[in-house]
């Protein structure tokens, strides 16, 4: 299947990527170049195969249910672009 | 008097002890080479302070008896990709520049408590996306390496790890860390004439190193020996419970017992390594590798790894997926850029802030993500691309049943130039040919040099090994390390 012009805007609209009309021109024969190339793998047959999540066996580990980490607020906002009394500050999202 | 730059880590690590020299003399030949390296644009950013720091700190443990950690008196280079405590870390990208970690990874802190020293921090391909360095957001890194007859004609160090690896080959630090998700420590390994390893995945902790694709993502050393290699992943490996994929296994004593004897092991060769069209020199230098191990006492047997031609595929559906998902972290709210036009809201926000931060391989990368990701195309391309990544990983263990290890090249070429590969993301995603399979199944694998190509430039081989069994893969490099006698460096020109 090929992507056309609408397809790349709404994949970059859900990657919450801003393109310009030409961005979003140049990349829809670099996306159709890519996909089309990994689509051979639709010609494998997986009859009877598993999908794989874990590339090396290992147990999901539970650990105490106890606090290990916090108070930490002043380092967690170090980095922050916009931090105001002791929160990430973000543009109104709602009126 | 001996350039201190040009000793191992091995010798560093005993000549600081038997007192030869001291940190401190050590440090500060790395730290001029370094300085004076700024052609090479290898270091992001250089932390000359750092090195002297644990310098002092070794000959002050060394003078007063103090016991003395693994690495006491050894600066090494740190890639950009792992959080360093209060020093800027970027992944080279646009987005993070001016990101200065309140903590600390776990590989680069067992390293500073091993006593090593940091020289600064090494420049990559943007969030390691690119097999040539030729996307950071910081310039391209320049391989110390030339090709012969006067042709001076810039050249890819190899990717991610291309800072690394430049620096290594250029002496700028004896040994530097590197992160492989599909050849990114073995592939600019292979470009300059040094050795890397990739460990089995899990082995070292993922924890604070800025993540690309999650189930492929692994750490290793990289520098110019095998024995260096060894000495350096024994320090990074080990459990750790922040990550959740970490192994809880005692890390093995990979350097007492490396052994380049090979009697008794069975070293198998995939034949579908063996395209037709294979670059001449590299599929001679393969054919003497074989020679090699035999010579080493090892039995050479063919295999065959069936899936080999879907693994490439298989991983641009995967780790772009993957990547798709890990970097919707930068959102301009909690760290890294922000971009807020002019009444913008929280979407608009979002959108700004990732097309002014992320670099174009970035923004494919995570477009074809979230497109197979995507209601409607999961099935077709993930999913399959995971079940197809489960028959990849059983022709490895099928494969060996018959033998203890493999033997491969590296990279299918040697180092191209600058630009060569730029235009065309499908030719470049092909230089991971060979090293993107052992990713998918978890492998150890380690890339080791081999010789020259009628250029003059170093060609690699690479060996893979059962999971967990990184000592067979050393000891394996080894015997080609001693049989190659690769003593050949870049002709300083920067």
């Amino acid at each position: 299947m090929s992507i056309d012009l609408q397809t790349v805007k709404k994949i970059a609209s859900l990657s919450r990527i801003s393109v310009t009309e030409a961005e979003a021109e140049a990349m829809v024969p670099e996306l159709n170049n890519i996909l089309g190339w990994v689509e051979q793998l639709g010609e494998v047959d997986v009859t009877g195969v598993e999908p794989m999540t874990a590339v090396i066996p290992n147990r999901q580990r539970l650990r105490d249910d106890v606090v290990t980490d916090g108070n930490v607020r002043d380092k967690v906002l170090a980095n922050a672009p916009q931090a105001e009394h002791g929160f990430f500050a973000v543009p109104k999202v709602i009126e | 008097m001996t350039d201190l730059t040009d000793l191992t880590v091995a010798d560093i690590r005993d000549g600081f002890r038997a007192g030869n020299f001291s940190a401190r003399e050590v440090a500060e030949a790395f730290n001029s080479n370094v300085a004076a390296a700024k052609a090479l644009n290898a270091f992001i950013v250089e932390t000359p302070e750092k090195a002297l720091d644990a310098a002092d700190a070794a000959d002050k443990a060394k003078a007063a008896g103090e016991p003395l950690g693994a690495l006491a008196g050894v600066p090494i280079g740190m890639k950009d990709l792992f959080c360093t405590l209060g020093v800027q870390t970027t992944a080279a990208s646009h987005m993070l520049e001016g990101f200065v970690p309140t903590y600390e990874s776990t590989v680069s802190g067992k390293l500073w408590a091993a006593g090593a020293g940091m020289l600064g921090k090494l420049n990559l391909d943007q969030f390691a996306m690119g097999s040539s360095n030729e996307t950071s957001y910081f310039g391209n890194v320049i391989s110390p390496w030339r090709r012969g007859g006067g042709d001076n004609a810039a050249l890819a160090p190899g990717g991610s790890s291309g800072g690394s690896s430049a620096a290594i080959a250029a002496r700028l630090c004896p040994a530097a860390t590197g992160t492989d998700t599909g050849g990114s420590i073995r592939q600019p390994a292979a470009f300059t004439g040094i050795s890397g390893i990739k460990p089995t995945y899990g082995r070292c902790s993922r924890w604070g190193i800025v993540a690309f694709a999650s189930s492929l993502d692994q750490a290793g050393p990289m520098a110019r020996t095998v024995r260096d290699n060894a000495i350096l992943l024994e320090v990074m490996s080990g459990f750790d419970p922040k990550d959740s994929t970490s192994l809880d296994l005692p890390v093995p004593q990979w350097e007492a017992n490396l052994s380049s004897d090979l009697r008794g092991k069975k070293v198998g060769v995939p034949k579908e390594y063996r395209p037709d069209g294979l670059n001449a020199e590299i599929a001679a230098l393969w054919d003497r590798g074989i020679e090699w191990l035999k010579d080493a006492g090892a039995e050479v047997v063919e295999v065959s790894l069936p899936h080999t031609q879907y693994a490439l595929p298989t991983y641009y559906i995967i780790a772009p997926a993957e990547a798709s998902s890990n970097l919707a972290r930068y959102d301009g709210v909690r760290y890294g850029q922000r971009d807020l036009p002019d009444g913008a809201g929280l979407q608009d926000m979002y959108a700004a802030t990732r097309a002014a931060g992320f670099g174009p391989e970035v923004k494919r990368r995570i477009m074809i993500g979230t497109y197979v990701l995507s209601a409607g195309f999961y099935d077709a391309y993930y999913t399959q691309a995971q079940k197809v990544r489960a028959l990849i990983a059983r022709d490895f263990e099928l494969a060996f049943e018959k033998c203890d290890l493999l033997l491969t090249p590296t990279a299918p070429s040697a180092s191209f130039a600058l630009g060569e590969k730029q235009a065309d993301p499908l030719a470049m995603y092909l230089n991971d040919v060979f090293t993107v399979p052992a990713s998918l199944a978890g492998l150890p694998a380690m890339a080791v040099p081999g010789g020259l190509d009628a250029a003059g430039l170093p060609i690699g081989l690479q060996i893979i090994g059962k999971a967990l069994d990184e000592q067979t893969v050393l000891n394996a490099s080894l015997a080609i390390e001693e049989r190659a006698s690769f003593t050949a460096r870049p002709d300083k020109w920067w």
